[in-house]
C-alpha cells in the first residue's frame, strides 16, 4: 500500500452494510453508489499515482441531503471526503476505504443572477466554466479560471482557493466569493456573508476558502460577476535565456503595468506545445512570455506597443503581437494545450510552487539541476507575474522505481522554492502529495494555529482528515 | 487608575509578556499607534500592549509587488516610501483617526489591518483582506506564529492572513505584516453629476460598475455634505453630488472618461476634475470628510447595492441622518442626529429587512457599552465565534469584548 493510503477502521468496514442501509434510508433521493465498479470512478482524482475505493459514494441533491449525512457520520465516527468533480492534482479528493465520498456534481444549478449587484448565486457543484458561460448573455463572468475549469467545480475552486492564468488582474477564488452555505460536521447548516462586499464578525470565508475540504462542505456560493472587458489581446515575447525573460517581466512590472496574464514556458515545454498545439512557437527560444492585456481597442495596441518597447531591452528574439481573433487563440492554443500536451508523451507530476519573481532564473536553475540529480526530464510553465511555478516531472508510471524518484524529485523542488522565500503550493493544494512537506514551510507553533482550528471544526478528524498536515503535527483530540 | 503600558521592542518579547497575562488571566489592550482607539466595544483592562516599537518596513520589492512592515509602522511612512517608488496600496486604507478628532494618517499599518478597513477602490482592488500576503503574530497563549508568506499566491495551509484581518486585535496580536503593493495610476480623474434624485444616482453608480471601464470609486454625497470638500465643484454647490473616478494610464483614462459622459449623458455629467483635484477629492473622502462631526454617532452600513436607495428611504422615516454612499450604494456611511442609542434599534431594524450589517463606528463610550457596535451575529456564527476566541486566546485576554460581549 502507498504511504498516502491509511489503514482503514476495521470496526467501520465490518459494518458497511449497514451504513449503506442508512445512507438510503436518509436521503432517498440521492444517488447511492456502492458497486465496486461504481466506486472505481471515485477511488482517485487527478493525482492519479493514489487509488483507494471509498466505502460508498454519495451525490446528493440537496444541501439538507448534505447535511442529514453528516450528521449521521459524525454520529457514527465514519469519515467523510468531500469531493466536487474530482480534478484535484494534490490528492485533495483522495478517499479512504473506510470513508464515505459525498460528491456535489449533482448541486449543479445557477440559482439566481443579478445584475444590478454584480452577482451570481450557485450551487457549488456548479462547474467553474459554466458560471462563465451562464453569465456571458449578459456581458459578465466569473474570473477565476483554472486549466481545468471545464470541469472542475466551484465547491473545489472554494476548497482549494484555485486561482488561474487571469488571477494576476483579478485575483483567486478568495476574492471573489462573496457568500456561502456551508454544512458543519455537525451537520449544521450555517449562512456566511451574502451579496454585499464584505460579512460582519470574523471572516469565516477567508478561513473556509482554501481549507482542502477539512472544515466544512460549502453546498451554495455567491460569486462576484464581473463585466468583460472591451477587447484583450496577447502578445508573444521570445528569449535567448530565461534570465531576459525574468528580467523582462520585472520591467514591464517597474513600468506601472500589470498585465491580466503572463504566463511563461522554457524550451523543454515550448517544444512538447509545440509539437502538439502547432501555435507557432519558437523552437530557437530559451524561454517565451505570453502577455496578455485588456481594455478598448486603442488601450491595448498601446499598452501592448509599450510592453513591446520594454522586451526589446531584454536581448528580445522575437515578438508577435496578436493581429486578430484567430492568432489570439493560436498564442493560447500551445500554452492551453501544455498538460495535455505533455501527457501525450509521458507520464508527469505537476507541481505547483511560489516563488519570489526575482527569483525565477536561480529557481529554474536549481530546478533543472535537482531534476538531472535524478535522471528526469522537466518542462516549466509558469504564471510569471505572481511567480507560480509549475514544473512538471516527467516519469513511466509503470516503473515503481522511477515514480518513487520523482516523487522524491519534486519534493526537493518545493524544497528549493520555499528555500527561495516562496511557498509549496500556490493554487493546487497541499492535498496528500504535500502534506509531509509543511513543516519545511512551517513551524510546530505555526502548524499548531491551523491543527487547532481543525480541533474545533472538526473534534473527531472525520472531514477529509488524512490531507494537509504531517500526522506528527496533529494535535488535540483527533491525534492518532 | 493608571493603565501599565508595555511597549515590548520585539515580537518575541511581545510574546513573553502575553504569555504572562494569559498564566495570570489579566486582560490587555492591544494598541498600534492608538488612532482607532474608540473602535469598538470600550476594553477596561489595567494594561495596554502596543505594537509601537515593531516598526520600519523590512522588506520592499517594487517589481514584486510586495512590502513586509512592523504592524507599528505608520501608515504615512508606507504610503510615502510606496508614493516615491510610484507605487500604492491599492485598497486604500479608510483612514480613521479625522473622524474620531486625530489627524489624517496617525494609524499604523498593524492597525489598518486589525480592523481591515477598505477604501473606495475596494470595489475594484479588493478589500484589505485581499492585500494580505502573510503576517507573523501572538496569540493569546504568548505563542508566536506565522501564516501565508511574501509571495503572491499561496494555499499552503489554512489562510490565517486573512482570516486575522479584521478581528480588531481580539484573537492574535500582530507584529509584522506582508502586503501586495499596486502600481500608483499615472492619471485619475473624476467625473461629477449634481442634483440627481437618490435612486438614479445610486442606479448609475451601479450601471458604471457594470461598465468595462474600471470605475475606480462611485461615491454619492446627499445634500449639504459637498460643503466639507475643499474643492469648490463640491463645496460651491448645494445640491447633492455623484461621482465615478477612472484611473489608469493618461490615453485610457480620458478614453474611459470619455465613454462614460457619452453612456451617462442623460444625467448632465457637469464637471471632470483633473488629477491633482481628483486626487485631493478622494484623500478627503478616504478620511471622511464629510463624517467629522464628533457631536455625531456615525454608522457604517454593508449592503447590496441595489437594496441602499430602499433603506435609507425607509429608514429616513424614524431617523434623522446625514449620509454618503460609497462602493456604488454597497457602502452607507450614515451620521444620525444624537440619541440615547445612536439610532442602533432602528437602524437594525430596518436594515434587517434590506439584508446587510451594520457597524456603530462613532459613537460615545457608554452607548458603545450598551448597544451592539458590530452586528449581532446567528447563534449558530457567535457560538462559532466564541469557540474560535478560545482557541487563539483561551484566557481570554485579548482586547477582551471590543467586538463582541466576551469576544
Amino acid at each position: 500500500m502507498h504511504p498516502a493510503i491509511v489503514e482503514p477502521d476495521a470496526e467501520i468496514l465490518a459494518r458497511r452494510d449497514q451504513i449503506v442501509k442508512k445512507l438510503k434510508k436518509l436521503a432517498p433521493d440521492a444517488v447511492l453508489i456502492t458497486d465496486e465498479e461504481g466506486r472505481r470512478t471515485y477511488e482517485t482524482d487527478a493525482l492519479t499515482a493514489y487509488r483507494c475505493l471509498p466505502l460508498a459514494v454519495v451525490l446528493p441533491g440537496t444541501t439538507e441531503e448534505v447535511s442529514r449525512i453528516m450528521r449521521y457520520c459524525w454520529d457514527n465516527n465514519i469519515k467523510v471526503v468531500p469531493r466536487g468533480a474530482g480534478t484535484s492534482l494534490c490528492g485533495g479528493a483522495l478517499p479512504s476505504a473506510d470513508s464515505i465520498v459525498i460528491c456535489v456534481s449533482r448541486m449543479n444549478k445557477l440559482l439566481a443572477i443579478d445584475e444590478v449587484n454584480r452577482t451570481a448565486r450557485v450551487e457549488t457543484g456548479i462547474t467553474n466554466l459554466a458560471i462563465s458561460q451562464q453569465a456571458a448573455p449578459r456581458g459578465f463572468f466569473y474570473a477565476p479560471d483554472p486549466s481545468s475549469q471545464l470541469a472542475c467545480t466551484l465547491a473545489g475552486n472554494i476548497a482549494m482557493n484555485s486561482g488561474g492564468a487571469h488571477c494576476l488582474k483579478y485575483g483567486v477564488t478568495v476574492n471573489n466569493i462573496l457568500g456561502m452555505k456551508v454544512v458543519l460536521v455537525s451537520g449544521e447548516v450555517v449562512e456566511l456573508g451574502g451579496d454585499h462586499l464584505d460579512s460582519p464578525g470574523y471572516d469565516l470565508m477567508a478561513l473556509l476558502t482554501g481549507s482542502e475540504g477539512q472544515l466544512a462542505i460549502v453546498t451554495e456560493a455567491t460569486v462576484r460577476l464581473l463585466k468583460m472587458p472591451e477587447t484583450a489581446r496577447p502578445m508573444l515575447l521570445a528569449f535567448p535565456s530565461s534570465e531576459s525573460a525574468g528580467a523582462c517581466v520585472a520591467g514591464i512590472i517597474a513600468a506601472g503595468i500589470v498585465p491580466v496574464a503572463i504566463e511563461f514556458m522554457d524550451k523543454p515545454a515550448i517544444h512538447v506545445c509545440e509539437n502538439y498545439a502547432h501555435a507557432g512557437y519558437p523552437l530557437d527560444a530559451e524561454a517565451i512570455l505570453i502577455v496578455e492585456v485588456e481594455g478598448s481597442e486603442e488601450e491595448v495596441a498601446w499598452l501592448l506597443e509599450k510592453i513591446e518597447e520594454i522586451a526589446s531591452e531584454y536581448d528580445l528574439l522575437q515578438s508577435r503581437v496578436s493581429q486578430s481573433a484567430e492568432e489570439s487563440e493560436a498564442i493560447w492554443r500551445g500554452r492551453k494545450a501544455a498538460f495535455g500536451a505533455i501527457g501525450q508523451i509521458s507520464d508527469y507530476f505537476c507541481m505547483d510552487g511560489v516563488i519570489p519573481v526575482s527569483k525565477l532564473p536561480e529557481a529554474l536553475a536549481r530546478v533543472s539541476k535537482i531534476a538531472a540529480s535524478y535522471g528526469l526530464d522537466v518542462a516549466n510553465i509558469f504564471h510569471a507575474g505572481d511567480g507560480n511555478l509549475h514544473p512538471l516531472i516527467l516519469y513511466d508510471s509503470s516503473d515503481e522505481e522511477q515514480l518513487e524518484r520523482a516523487e522524491a524529485c519534486g519534493a526537493d523542488i518545493l524544497k528549493a522554492c520555499v528555500e527561495l522565500g516562496g511557498c509549496l503550493t500556490g493554487e493546487h493544494g497541499v492535498g496528500v502529495e504535500k502534506r509531509d512537506l509543511m513543516s519545511w514551510q512551517y513551524g510546530p507553533a505555526d502548524l499548531l494555529q491551523m491543527t487547532r482550528l481543525k480541533d474545533l471544526f472538526d473534534p473527531q478528524w472525520q472531514l477529509n482528515p488524512d490531507k494537509v498536515f504531517p500526522r506528527e503535527a496533529r494535535s488535540g483530540s483527533g491525534a492518532g | 487608575m493608571q493603565q501599565r503600558f508595555h511597549a515590548p521592542n520585539s515580537a518575541d518579547e511581545l510574546a513573553e509578556i502575553v504569555e504572562t497575562y494569559a498564566e495570570e488571566g489579566l486582560p490587555l489592550e492591544v494598541r498600534g499607534l492608538g488612532s482607532k482607539l474608540p473602535f469598538g466595544r470600550p476594553v477596561q483592562t489595567g494594561a495596554v500592549v502596543s505594537t509601537e516599537k515593531l516598526e520600519g518596513v523590512s522588506l520592499y520589492e517594487p517589481t514584486e509587488l510586495v512590502l513586509s512592515a512592523g504592524a507599528g509602522t505608520p501608515l504615512a511612512e508606507i504610503e510615502k516610501l510606496l508614493d516615491d517608488n510610484k507605487q500604492q496600496l491599492a485598497f486604500e486604507p479608510l483612514d480613521l483617526a479625522p473622524a474620531y478628532g486625530g489627524k489624517p494618517g496617525e494609524g499604523s499599518i498593524g492597525g489598518v489591518f486589525a480592523t481591515g478597513l477598505s477604501g473606495s477602490r475596494r470595489i475594484l482592488a479588493g478589500a484589505a483582506r485581499d492585500n494580505i500576503l502573510g503576517i507573523k503574530a501572538v496569540n493569546g497563549r504568548g505563542e508566536a506564529f506565522k501564516a501565508g508568506g511574501r509571495v503572491m499566491k499561496n494555499v499552503t495551509g489554512y489562510d490565517l492572513s486573512k482570516f486575522l484581518t479584521g478581528s480588531c486585535g481580539t484573537l492574535s496580536i500582530l507584529t509584522e505584516i506582508t502586503m501586495k503593493v499596486l502600481p500608483k495610476p499615472e492619471e485619475v480623474q473624476t467625473l461629477v453629476f449634481h442634483d440627481l434624485p437618490e435612486e438614479a444616482a445610486l442606479g448609475l453608480m451601479a450601471d458604471a460598475m457594470a461598465s468595462p471601464y474600471d470605475v475606480s470609486g462611485t461615491v454619492h454625497l446627499t445634500e449639504g455634505l459637498g460643503a466639507s470638500f475643499s474643492d469648490a465643484a463640491l463645496s460651491d454647490s448645494q445640491t447633492n453630488a455623484t461621482l465615478l473616478r477612472v484611473e489608469g494610464f493618461e490615453s485610457a483614462v480620458r478614453y474611459r472618461i470619455g465613454q462614460l459622459k457619452r453612456k451617462f449623458a442623460a444625467y448632465n455629467p457637469d464637471t471632470v476634475l483633473a488629477a491633482t483635484r481628483s486626487r485631493k477629492l478622494w484623500a478627503e473622502i478616504r478620511q471622511l470628510k464629510p463624517m467629522q462631526s464628533r457631536e455625531r454617532p456615525l454608522w457604517r452600513i454593508s449592503t447590496a447595492p441595489n437594496k441602499a436607495a430602499g433603506f435609507v428611504a425607509a429608514l429616513r422615516h424614524s431617523l434623522s441622518f446625514r449620509t454618503m454612499f460609497d462602493w456604488s450604494g454597497g457602502l452607507i456611511w450614515l451620521e444620525p442626529d444624537p440619541t440615547s442609542d445612536a439610532g442602533a434599534v432602528e437602524i437594525r431594524r430596518i436594515l434587517s429587512e434590506y439584508g446587510g450589517h451594520a457597524t456603530l463606528i462613532r459613537a460615545e463610550p457608554g452607548i458603545r457599552a450598551s448597544v451592539h457596535v458590530f452586528q449581532p451575529l446567528e447563534p449558530a456564527l457567535m457560538a462559532l465565534s466564541r469557540s474560535l476566541k478560545d482557541t487563539f486566546d483561551p484566557a481570554g485576554i485579548l482586547n477582551p469584548g471590543r467586538m463582541y460581549p466576551g469576544i
